[in-house]
């Protein structure tokens, strides 16, 4: 089934939770609305003719420029049965981004929405397991959205770049140079 | 005459009343030398049998997708490199193909061939790597030291054509970095003449049909078509699982519809389809397929008339407003890279789907019911590279 | 008299090696380095490469070892994120003294190419540990890190362990960590 085709049954089954189409972009998409994801995702799976049932990607995206600021979640669908490809966008506000979870439909959502959980702060609601998979569980903040600042110090680590050091190294403060001071937990002071 | 009553040991019938087979969890850490990188795998285990399996990654992510929205198109892609390290090809040729889309773009035929060329090269590179620290990890070191030998010598070839080693930044947006030199066409004929009667026939003997071998994977790691699916396993996972996909004749880029090869399936010889054996068969088989694949592309390249490998690169790499999705067939998998452009030198956002990613988030279904030991085939045989999936 | 005599002044044949305890210990140490593969990306596949067949480093008497109890040197390959900093910190005080720590690749030494916005990677292991040799290279070749391994070995072989510490000499002077080891010993001047 082309893109056309595939977009026109879903605004058949589903009517005005489908709030917009970009069939004419590289990856032709459909826009749902966010609380409609999980059941639209069900149907894109069980229906006959269309018979998604592989998530390609699942990818966050944050606009805060443009009018009015938006993140969107993109789902890329591909099915093994037709050999076709579609997209699904959600478009959610920037400020307390959250939408059901498609764990359901496909497993390896699980890992992909804990991802863009971790990296930009959208929640999907109803996940199993949601927290951070790459960065650390006591990290602050979302590195990936567009206002993301570099904290100075993660656990005495710099977190910013090299530059700095460079100019602490100027200004006479001994980088990657001992003494170091910790002392292995089992030896003595004087060993 | 009575049979006397058989003493018993007080101190075991004790032993056996208050055995309590308590549930342990062990750690097998960041640092580990058969996890293939920093993987760290907390298993629930009951004696030798794990219960329950959770991986836990992140100890490698180098921020590739911040780093992608602060550089101009072409400075992305040797980041691009280092993600997947065992096979750095694959990755600038993803993200190449994906801009290139963008800018609708089409390389000339004489660069598509020399992209397939080096592709296919870096495959074979990247399936001896796979398949020799997948031995190691069984237990048998030879077959290590013998592929790694080998690929040195396709590394020889890389060296000789772009100047690196490993992390190569070979194909641009809209060409390749450096045109072959004389002589490079012999030096990989002989290279593959080699490897299809030396090489190849060894691997098959000395490992594939090995009975330890077969005896410690054929039925372990058995992954259905469906948990395989829905779980998105691409490339030799998949294929080792019995469906018959590959991107290169799906949807066909750079003119692989032209080329004549099969497409490797696994077989179930020795036990369930879909287990460990099965997919690292489908890795040995496809070194096959692209030394075929190979034959064809050398004979094609030196009757093939030569273009400035450059020509059809732009001076300021600049889509259009727009996004693509457009995913390759890399040694691992089906590499996926989602390009968002605004019009401006800088991507807008590079989201990369890598093929171990989604193979590591199917660990925790297969791993339930294994022995520790089994975990260990287990990793090997999705052939994870953590770069990949920490990006 | 010009010559001078002592008791054991030209005393032994040919086949006999005088050395001093120091030397001889340093030899024995440099010459058996096992090294823990501590390979976190890139630079590890480099580091495999350099103990294959090609590169050999088995040569040298330097042997891949899994585990920080048995091994003499750290090889920190690859990027450090922060995530791994307190697990490297903590296999690093696991091994047993002496031990010696190679900073393999740009990532290891400053961050690599991913010091500007890499708000996950450690900008250097040498925040993390101290570091004995950098090899620089992205990644480095298999040469250069045998290179690396030599320079070290020079550096164990000069290293003192019965005498008190002093002056460095040789192609290393200088280039201790601990600044106050190339100053002459205090207590000698008491």
């Amino acid at each position: 089934m082309d893109a056309k085709a595939i977009h026109e049954k879903l605004v058949a089954r589903f009517g005005e939770k489908i709030a917009g189409e970009g069939l004419a972009a590289a990856s032709p998409f459909a826009v749902v609305a966010p609380e409609a994801i999980a059941e639209v995702a069900l149907f894109c799976k069980s229906d006959p003719r269309l018979a998604f049932d592989n998530l390609m990607c699942l990818s966050g995206v944050d606009y805060p420029k443009e009018n009015p600021p938006r993140m969107e979640v993109a789902y890329h669908l591909y099915s093994y049965v037709h050999l076709h490809t579609f997209a699904l966008k959600v478009l959610l506000p920037r400020e307390n981004p959250a939408l059901p979870t498609v764990e359901g439909v496909w497993g390896v959502a699980n890992w992909h929405e804990r991802e863009c959980f971790d990296l930009l702060g959208i929640v999907f609601l109803g996940h199993s397991d949601l927290r951070r998979i790459l960065l650390p569980d006591d990290w602050e903040g979302h590195p990936l959205r567009k206002d993301w600042q570099d904290p100075e110090y993660y656990h005495g680590l710099h977190v910013k770049p090299t530059q700095q050091m460079a100019e602490r190294a100027l200004a006479g403060e001994k980088i990657g140079v001992g003494p170091f001071d910790f002392t292995p937990p089992n030896r003595s002071n004087q060993g | 005459m009575a049979t006397p009553e058989p003493v018993v040991n007080e101190w075991d019938r004790q032993d056996r009343q208050d055995l309590d087979t308590d549930e342990m969890v062990l750690n097998m850490g960041p640092q580990h030398p058969a996890t293939h990188g920093v993987l760290r795998l907390e298993l629930r285990t009951d004696g030798e049998v794990v219960k329950a399996a959770r991986p836990h990654i992140g100890y490698l992510h180098r921020c590739f997708e911040k780093h992608a929205e602060n550089v101009d198109y072409p400075g992305v892609l040797p980041y691009a490199d280092r993600m997947d390290y065992c096979a750095a090809m694959g990755n600038t040729l993803g993200f190449a193909l994906a801009v290139e889309k963008l800018h609708n773009l089409q390389v000339s035929p004489y660069v598509a061939t020399l992209r397939i060329v080096m592709a296919e090269l870096q495959r074979i590179a990247s399936h001896a790597v796979a398949v020799g620290t997948y031995t190691m990890d069984i237990g048998a070191f030879t077959p290590f030291l013998h592929l790694l030998r080998d690929r040195e010598k396709i590394l020889d070839l890389f060296e000789w054509t772009c100047g690196a080693r490993l992390l190569y930044n070979y194909n641009w947006i809209g060409g390749v970095s450096h045109d072959i030199p004389e002589g490079f066409v012999r030096a990989t004929r002989d290279l593959l003449r080699e490897f299809d009667s030396v090489t190849f026939p060894e691997l098959l003997d000395l490992i594939i049909h090995n009975r330890i071998f077969v005896k410690r994977l054929a039925s372990v790691g058995v992954c259905s078509k469906e948990l395989a699916i829905s779980h998105d396993l691409t490339g030799p996972n998949l294929r080792g699982s019995g469906v018959p996909r590959d991107l290169r004749k799906d949807e066909p880029y750079l003119g692989y519809e032209t080329y004549d090869f099969d497409v490797c399936v696994g077989q179930g010889q020795y036990g369930p389809l879909g287990s460990c054996f099965d997919r690292n068969w489908v890795r040995v088989v496809e070194m096959r397929e692209s030394s075929k694949i190979l034959h064809q592309a050398l004979d094609r390249l030196e009757k093939m008339e030569r273009t400035p490998v450059q020509e059809k690169c732009p001076k300021r790499v600049k889509p259009p407003k727009g996004e693509a999705y457009v995913r390759s067939e890399a040694p691992r998998g089906q590499l996926g890279y989602y390009v968002v452009s605004d019009g401006n030198i800088n991507p807008y956002r590079v989201k990369v789907k890598s093929p171990c990613f989604t193979a590591m988030s199917v660990f925790h279904h297969l791993a339930r019911g294994m022995m520790i030991a089994d975990i260990i085939a287990l990793i090997g045989s999705l052939d994870i590279v953590l770069g990949e999936i920490d990006r | 008299m010009s010559e001078v005599k002592g008791l054991i002044h030209n005393r032994f044949e040919d086949g006999l090696i005088v050395t001093s305890a120091d030397q001889l210990i340093n030899w024995s140490r440099k010459n058996s380095i096992w090294f823990m593969t501590f390979g976190l990306a890139c630079c590890a596949i480099e580091m495999m490469a350099t103990g294959g067949s090609r590169y050999d480093l088995d040569r040298f008497g330097i042997m891949p070892r899994g585990t920080p109890r048995q091994s003499d040197l750290m090889i920190v390959a690859g990027t450090v994120t922060h995530k791994m900093a307190s697990r490297i910190k903590r296999l690093y005080e696991q091994m047993a003294e002496p031990k010696y720590v190679i900073s393999m690749g740009s990532c290891a030494n400053n961050g690599g190419p991913y010091w500007r916005q890499g708000y996950h990677v450690v900008k250097g292991v040498d925040e993390v540990i101290p570091v004995d040799i950098y090899v620089p290279g992205c990644p480095p070749r298999p040469e250069a890190l045998m290179y690396g391994m030599l320079k070290l070995q020079e550096r164990i072989q000069e290293d003192r362990v019965l005498r008190r510490r002093g002056v460095t000499v040789g192609s290393l002077k200088g280039a201790h960590q601990d600044g106050a080891a190339d100053q002459a010993d205090p207590k000698a001047a008491e």
